[in-house]
């Protein structure tokens, strides 16, 4: 009310008819120059200067890279395909980008939209998180995941794609890590055509899809999975520290255990399967939350901190979670076919039911069946049915729902027990629910879904599909735990050793004054939700004044 | 029977409610409020303007006491509300107004006097 009278008094101000410009306006105008000259020899103008310098090197980086790598995509090309080309006496005439379209158009489409949906995770997450910490430290929290977009995203530009997806030349260091020039910066991609050769997801590599959105779409996996980190952590690390920690953690840990299991890394050649992440994204994520946790410490006045400023925030984060995980999980079959609508439906019914069954777990235990409890066995059925939403038998959905309700319910409470201070379960919900997906996969697979897309292939060379328990193979149960297994020790150790590093040569965690009055203001200088009652008693600095 | 009014930083309520109730003082009403003193306010910034925020929000605390709980009452809120390194107090760590009070009265039972506080 009191703003609409005041944008009133504005308006009503300016439409006086006597001058074009406002009052003084125009002399105002003019000063602007003068100032644009001062603040030319100001120091913060070198640092724009800085970065001018930066984009002007990475361009010509570029223009070098360019010359030599599709020659060397162009080589590798014509080793795989040696018998035709040594036919071949005159190539093919082309006529055009259409002419040479190996993708298929629905299946494109598809991967556009879920790309997409993948991206909404991230104001999703932010909401859920921002919603349940305190309102002095809102958008702070929020800032944890939407800094992820922006440094992750630049970094998997540069070489974080290459690290995760590129096929390296020698099959020792293949195991381990993709080290392939002509992914990096993204200079061998080839716009027109479908992929091949990317080998270990479903599908066996042959996407009818082009790189470029198999890219895209794989780089908001790398967003969200650091973002998730900033659970644990919530409150109390800087800003600067953080946007360094999530550079050095999707290098170090994501980057590799990716390569591990989609890139076709050792993982994937012993047999171990992850339909779209359970291992890679949350496993690792809530294990490193938790090592975090406990070398930062917690938070101040701790345990008397669970003051959520709005469930309302979690509950429409947790709903646009939900919506964006159909992207990360019926994605992932990276086609739009009939693996991606069971991925579909195994998400949606096992999401369903352990939100029910968390509501019925803390019933159980409190006589309450909590809003933020049925958001948080929703997020814990999204994390359990991620690795095997495009593997199990459809009607082991619900079996696998129920089981992540309760035991991430139990999950969230088992740090009460230990004293760790895992501010928003990360840890709790996350690697547990991750690592109890991870297993049940490996109990509900059924070759129903994944025969002739992965798996061992027979004589004429099909995949027979990825057998579980279910269908007698045991072995599959004891490869998903390895792989599990590996992921916990992996991201733990590196998580550690990343810390540890960084604590050497910097203060990671914020001061006690700024604790104390919130982050909000403190790191970011602004304020959230503490809304201003009086705000004519703001004033406006000088240019340049702080 | 005094009426003190204690304008104190929000963060060192918990403090204070605990050292009050170390004196047995059990009674006690929080407000939010907004102020300023020679603590200045705190900077904003949007999209690189600075703006000066002049009001600080602290807590006022309103205690009636009988004569014998003034002065353990004013030790306990001096003590518990500073803040900075070591409990030696800084600027912004509020103010404290004594005032008399003519009467108090229970609502539940209509009990007046120094019996009601």
């Amino acid at each position: 009310m009191e703003s609409l009278i005041r944008q009133n008094a504005l308006s009503c101000g300016a439409t006086e008819p006597s001058r074009f410009f406002g009052k003084g306006s125009l002399e105002e105008l003019l000063m602007g120059f003068s100032k644009l000259t001062k603040l030319a020899r100001a120091s913060t103008i070198r640092w724009m200067f800085g970065l001018a310098a930066v984009v002007l090197v990475m361009t010509m980086a570029g223009q070098l890279f360019a010359q030599t790598a599709p020659a060397s995509a162009a080589a590798t090309a014509a080793v795989a395909t040696t018998a035709p080309a040594a036919t071949t006496t005159a190539p093919a005439p082309v006529t055009g980008a259409w002419a040479q379209q190996t993708y298929d158009t629905g299946s494109t489409a598809w991967m556009l939209a879920a790309t997409a949906l993948v991206m909404v995770m991230m104001p999703g997450l932010a909401l859920y998180y921002g919603g349940i910490v305190r309102k002095k430290n809102f958008l702070a929290t929020m800032m944890t995941s939407y800094s992820a977009l922006g440094v992750i995203i630049v970094q998997w530009f540069l070489f974080g794609y290459m690290l995760s997806f590129g096929t390296s030349t020698n099959p020792m260091v293949q195991k381990f890590i993709g080290w392939d020039p002509s992914r990096l910066m993204m200079l061998g991609l080839d716009p027109i055509n479908a992929i091949t050769g990317v080998a270990g997801a479903p599908g066996g590599g042959q996407f009818p899809v082009p790189e470029t959105i198999f890219n895209m779409f794989q780089a908001m996996f790398a967003v969200i999975t650091p973002a998730l980190i900033a659970g644990s952590i919530a409150e109390r690390m800087k800003y600067g520290a953080w946007c360094l920690f999530i550079l050095l953690w999707g290098t170090l840990v994501y980057d590799p255990l990716a390569h591990f299991i989609w890139g076709n890394g050792w993982l994937a050649q012993l047999g171990a399967v992850d339909f779209a992440g359970g291992t890679v994204v949350h496993i690792s994520s809530g294990v490193s939350g938790l090592v975090a946790a406990i070398m930062i410490g917690k938070r101040k006045g701790f345990p008397n901190v669970i003051q959520p400023n709005s469930l309302f925030n979690t509950l429409t984060g947790a709903g646009l979670l939900w919506f964006g995980w159909y992207g990360f999980n019926a994605g992932s079959a990276n086609a739009a076919n009939g693996l991606a609508c069971a991925a579909f439906l195994n998400t949606t019914v096992a999401t369903a039911m352990a939100g029910l069954a968390w509501n019925f777990a803390e019933w159980m235990h409190h006589r309450r069946a909590t809003s933020l409890g049925m958001a948080s066995g929703f997020v814990a059925g999204l994390v359990a049915i991620t690795p095997a939403c495009g593997y199990v038998a459809l009607w082991s959905s619900p079996i696998i729902g129920l089981a992540a309700g309760i035991v991430c319910y139990w999950g969230a409470q088992i740090k009460t027990i230990f004293g760790y201070d895992d501010a928003l379960d990360a840890f709790g919900v996350h690697a547990i629910g991750g690592f109890l997906g991870a297993v049940l996969t490996g109990v509900f697979a059924s070759t129903a879904l994944s025969y002739g897309l992965a798996g061992p292939t027979n004589a004429a060379g099909v995949p027979q599909g990825v057998a579980g328990w279910i269908d007698g193979n045991f072995h599959q149960v004891l490869l998903q735990i390895l792989a599990a297994s590996d992921a916990v020790v992996y991201a733990g150790v590196v998580t550690a050793i990343i810390i540890f590093v960084m604590r050497l040569f910097m203060e990671i965690r914020v001061s006690e004054q700024v604790e104390i009055e919130g982050l909000d203001l403190g790191i970011h200088g602004e304020v959230g939700l503490d809304t201003n009652t009086f705000p004519e008693q703001s004033v406006a600095m000088p240019f340049g004044g702080s | 029977m005094k009426l003190i009014i204690a304008i104190i930083q929000p963060h060192r309520l918990e403090a204070v409610k605990q050292a009050l109730t170390d004196v047995e003082v059990f009674r006690l009403t929080v407000s939010d409020v907004q102020g300023y003193g020679r603590q200045k306010g705190h900077t904003e910034y949007f999209r690189g303007q600075a703006m000066q925020v002049n009001l600080i929000r602290k807590v006022r605390l309103e205690i009636a006491v009988n004569e014998n709980f003034v002065q353990p009452t004013v030790d306990a809120i001096v003590k518990a509300a500073r803040s900075g390194p070591g409990g030696k107090g800084q600027i912004g760590d509020g103010k404290m107004f004594i005032l008399p009070l003519d009467n108090v009265i229970r609502v539940s039972d209509g009990t007046a006097g120094s019996d009601a506080i």
